[in-house]
């Protein structure tokens, strides 16, 4: 069995399961942010319950349009405030203790190898970087779960993505992710689990790991996941977590296909404006006029993210004419970042230092982008208009890549500027 | 569901993966009324797509309909904005599985997809399971919901099936 169906199976208190069979299991984490909360709580409030199944095992994070955005958006998080103190949800997280909600959960702890984590968001699939089950779903489906502790879910199949080689420098989770949606296209794993492993995953940072489960989606999967290995035990136990090690294994009655992917022969990966399966080298961009550089997200907005780019960016300035927006994913990674000295490689380059927020990924605030403006984001999306204007384009790469290209105007292999 | 009413309108076409960010752009997430999102119904793609609808217009498109983010605010403002169903080669799981929660029929049909054009007229009877395109005279037949799906629809959506269980 696929290890997806091993965690859903023991939620389940099955020995085993298959393919496109419907169950309902308990829940260990439900989550849900400041757009798709008030919805949840609005539908929550029809049922009879009244009460969260668990307050310990719902987590709420105000991170979308916070600082608040606009009246409306204020209005939005007063809501899910009021909800969160009513509900006394221990994990509610708001004004200074914000921090983006994927790059958040690991950090406190939250997330643990063999748990089934649901979120109203479609990267709660990020969690699969620490060998958890991590969906996305609806509002909806979040205020069912948060009343009973269940959901329901159809068994998907897996792929194994067998992982081989060492990367080069300027190459990580960003790089393996953005190439294998090139090769699945952005529908070719729907309804399935990319499940990460091989003797390759070892040279992967967890960091890389969450960067590389946070974009599965964008290949239509149901979920990703990557083995609790030494390097991922070690993470947990940064963050007070106690857990085993938890392996995934090459097994033919468990995937439905293979797909290799040698890291060494990895160059950095941009995906092309307005799908993030339009993946070529870094080399073979061709020549754009950049407007804006956004580093940051639930994507690549961690610690080793930002010390990437501040390598990049050391003594050098922003290029006249680009807005570089760095935002830092949570606040201990913001306090890392400043007592580390990132903070001053950032303002004398001549950057914006955002407080973390989801902001400009999906064009709500603090960094939109106007009609033809072309940005390079270390991001997860780049459809039509995601940024901003809907004439607006984004390129899609790892922080450091944005960092050089940020320098330069335009796209560039960090390679060719360190 | 409004399973026993035929729904009519004409056809609106797309192509493949239209995502949740054409359906409704990001920042318009501030309101979980239909009839507000409704108005923006696919600005990311057409800003003037509203002007151009009118109440039980059917949505036709390809593959991986409603792709990209989980936002239940999808599947509302293709019903606020006053179409009656959606008709595609294939979904995106997390927005198919919102449209039953929000009771928007979805009909996976690659053949009715195919064949089906800008500004036919349309009948689609839910109950019957068909798909009858009046300008060229073509039908199709609906495949059913997996019985599990069928039965939360039965309910009349999720909440509702999950009250019957509580």
């Amino acid at each position: 069995m696929s290890r997806t169906r091993r965690i859903l199976a023991e939620h389940a208190g099955r020995d085993s399961l298959t393919p496109g069979e419907f169950i309902e299991i308990p829940v260990d984490l439900v989550l849900a942010n400041d757009i798709t909360a008030p919805l949840a709580i609005e539908e929550f409030g029809k049922l009879p319950q009244g009460k969260v199944f668990d307050k310990d095992k719902v987590v709420l994070v105000l991170d979308h349009f916070t600082p608040n955005r606009d009246i409306a958006s204020a209005d939005q998080c007063a809501y899910v405030r009021h909800f969160a103190i009513d509900q006394a949800v221990s994990h509610f997280y708001d004004g200074g203790e914000v921090g983006i909600e994927h790059v958040l959960l690991p950090e406190e702890g939250l997330i643990r190898p063999g748990m089934v984590v649901i979120g109203a968001d479609s990267h709660t699939c990020t969690y699969g970087g620490l060998g958890a089950f991590a969906t996305g779903m609806g509002s909806t489906d979040i205020a069912a779960a948060m009343a009973t502790g269940r959901t329901w879910l159809k068994v998907p199949e897996a792929v194994l993505v067998n992982v081989t080689g060492k990367p080069h420098k300027w190459v990580g989770g960003k790089d393996l992710i953005i190439h294998l949606i090139g090769v699945l296209g952005v529908d070719g794993a729907t309804y399935r689990s990319l499940e990460f492993s091989g003797p390759g995953v070892a040279a992967v940072s967890v960091e890389g790991r969450l960067t590389a489960a946070n974009m599965v989606i964008e290949a239509g999967a149901k979920n990703g996941i990557f083995p609790a290995d030494r390097l991922a035990i070690e993470y947990l136990a940064g963050v007070g977590v106690n857990a085993p090690e938890m392996s995934i294994e090459p097994d033919e009655h468990g995937y439905l296909e293979q797909i290799d992917v040698d890291l060494t022969a990895l160059e950095p990966q941009v995906a092309l404006p307005s799908l993030p399966s339009n993946a070529v080298a870094v080399t073979k961009v061709p020549h754009v006029t950049l407007d804006q550089v956004v580093i940051g997200s639930c994507t690549n907005g961690r610690l080793e993210d930002l010390r990437q780019a501040a390598e990049v960016l050391e003594g050098k300035k922003v290029a006249k004419g680009v807005r570089l927006i760095i935002i830092p994913g949570s606040p201990k990674i913001y306090r890392q970042s400043m007592d580390e000295g990132l903070f001053d490689i950032f303002l004398d380059a001549g950057a914006i230092i955002s407080p973390p927020t989801c902001g400009p990924c999906l064009g709500g605030h603090m960094g939109v982008l106007a009609a033809g403006e072309k940005a390079i984001s270390t991001t997860n999306r780049n459809f039509v208009g995601r940024m901003g204007h809907r004439t607006s384009e984004v390129y899609l790469s790892n922080p450091a890549v944005a960092a050089a290209s940020a320098v330069t105007g335009t796209i560039t292999d960090p390679g060719e500027i360190v | 569901m409004t399973a026993h009413k035929t729904l009519a309108g004409t056809a609106h076409k797309f192509g493949d993966h239209v995502n949740t960010d054409l359906i409704i752009p990001a920042t318009h997430l501030v309101s979980n009324d239909p009839k507000e999102l409704g108005k923006h119904l696919m600005e990311g793609h057409d800003p003037d797509f509203t002007s151009k609808i009118r109440e039980g217009d059917i949505i036709v498109g390809g593959e991986n309909f409603g792709s990209g983010s989980s936002r239940e605010h999808a599947p509302l403002a293709i019903k606020g904005g006053g179409i009656s169903c959606v008709i595609a080669k294939s979904y995106a799981r997390i927005f198919y599985r919102n449209a039953v929660n929000v009771g928007l029929p979805l009909i996976e049909s690659p053949e009715a997809a195919d064949a089906i054009s800008q500004g036919d007229k349309l009948e689609v009877d839910l109950a019957a399971g068909t798909i009858a395109d009046k300008t060229t005279g073509k039908t199709f037949s609906i495949p059913a919901y997996p019985e599990f799906m069928q039965r939360i629809m039965d309910a009349g959506g999720l909440i509702e099936y999950v009250k019957k269980q509580s």
